[in-house]
């Protein structure tokens, strides 16, 4: 990393740079759309976006019915859409059934809602295990579901995005939009967790 | 193609060990942010489309593809591509110079026209004007077929049997995509019960998969 002095850029940095500087000079990518693309997915668009659409979900019924019925759409009243967004559904946990996301084929992940995925989720690890064995997955990010409730795993195999809607914690009635929203975790719109119990969030 | 991306059920991998959900950067270096944003950048091209872009990732050595991150696997699948397109030459990626002039018909996006490219997306759905051959509820097998290019029947699928959870309509295929070709076929919810996919001794739970209506026939036939 930069921080570090003893530093010498590695051969998967070299290569980069190499072909970002060989692109550039014949004109096949221009740097400043480089930085666009960079600056979207870093700092305009992620898990914030999606944990407005539940916290929503979860203080207004037409809106969750909405949400639940499409998705992109719902997403788009808020202004979130785009690449890997255009074909969204949501699906809600309930005290009986819980719903987990996967790309068993690549990484396959709702950009427009939680930006872009973790490293773990793009893991060998993740992508075999999450359809064999999600519960010992589950275990793993210290989720222990009760033994009766059903779980759901959503291979994203095609173009259709998966984003989960997370139970509404307890005590939290009353709660605004706002308030509500900083519970839900990206994790749990994945579904490898819970939403945040209130006693835990920043006051 | 059974590559070293369709991991579904693949054992020996270890456990996940996940970053903490909040200290997570988007990007874990430079050259990371970087790698993103070329294979970004070279796709606004319109010389690929997202299944090609797929499947050069999937047609390295399992070995190179198992043991690289995500970001180093893009940065590999954007060379290819770039080369197999005619876009830059073996001797220009080894030297990192250009040694030959650009084709001149290629319109090389800018930022406000990436920036709308990325926000209006690209939907995959299409009309397409053949009824769908299943209904939801009705019992379906995943066919099982050989074939060295780009599909999205994961491996751990094929063979098995699930019913239809939900219609998507008509989506454009990825098996004809990769090679060019963008037809639609209808897309199909399938829901697998574990026991099916990994026999009695798995955990209890349903996996849904998003399959086309070329790798399903009705579970009673014959034609597997």
């Amino acid at each position: 990393m930069s921080s570090d002095h003893s530093h010498l850029p590695s051969d998967i940095e070299l290569r980069a740079k190499a072909l970002e500087s060989l692109l550039v000079e014949k004109g096949l990518v221009n740097p400043a759309t480089l930085d666009a693309i960079i600056e979207t997915y870093q700092d305009k668009v992620g898990p914030r976006n999606g944990a407005q659409l539940v916290a929503l979900a979860w203080s207004d019924a037409e809106f969750r019915h909405r949400l639940l019925a499409d998705a992109a759409a719902a997403a788009a009243e808020l202004g979130f859409c785009g690449r890997q967004g255009e074909h969204l559904q949501a699906v809600e946990n309930t005290p009986e059934v819980h719903n987990l996301v996967v790309c068993t084929l690549c990484s396959c992940y709702p950009w427009t809602v939680l930006g872009l995925p973790p490293v773990w989720y793009k893991s060998a690890p993740y992508r075999s295990r999450a359809v064999s064995e999600p519960r010992s997955v589950l275990f793993e990010f210290g989720t222990e579901l009760p033994e009766q409730v059903k779980i759901r795993v959503w291979d994203s195999t095609s173009e259709m995005r998966y984003l989960v809607v997370p139970m509404r914690p307890a005590g939290t009635d009353g709660w605004s939009v706002e308030k509500l929203s900083s519970l839900v975790t990206r994790n749990s719109m994945i579904g490898v967790e819970a939403a945040m119990p209130p006693e835990q969030a920043a006051s | 193609m059974r590559g070293g991306h369709d991991l579904g059920g693949r054992q020996g991998f270890g456990p996940i060990k996940p970053e903490r959900d909040s200290a997570e950067p988007v990007f874990h270096s430079a050259w990371e942010r970087r790698a993103f944003a070329l294979t970004m950048a070279t796709g606004l091209l319109g010389q690929w489309n997202i299944d090609q872009s797929r499947h050069a990732r999937e047609r390295q050595h399992p070995v190179a593809y198992l043991g690289q991150s995500y970001y180093e696997n893009w940065l590999a699948g954007t060379e290819r591509l770039l080369l197999e397109a005619g876009l830059i030459s073996e001797q220009e990626l080894a030297a990192g110079v250009a040694a030959a002039k650009t084709r001149s018909d290629l319109r090389v996006p800018g930022p406000d026209d990436a920036r709308k490219i990325l926000t209006s997306g690209g939907p995959a759905a299409r009309e397409i004007d053949r009824p769908p051959r299943f209904a939801a509820g009705d019992a379906v097998m995943v066919r099982r077929r050989y074939t060295t290019g780009h599909t999205r029947a994961p491996d751990y699928a094929q063979g098995c049997r699930g019913r239809i959870h939900d219609l998507h309509g008509g989506h454009v295929f990825p098996d004809a995509n990769s090679q060019g070709d963008p037809v639609a076929h209808h897309l199909y919810s399938v829901e697998f019960s574990s026991r099916e996919l990994w026999g009695g001794d798995a955990e209890t739970f349903e996996v849904l998969i998003d399959l086309w209506e070329p790798y399903l026939v009705h579970a009673d036939a014959n034609d597997k």
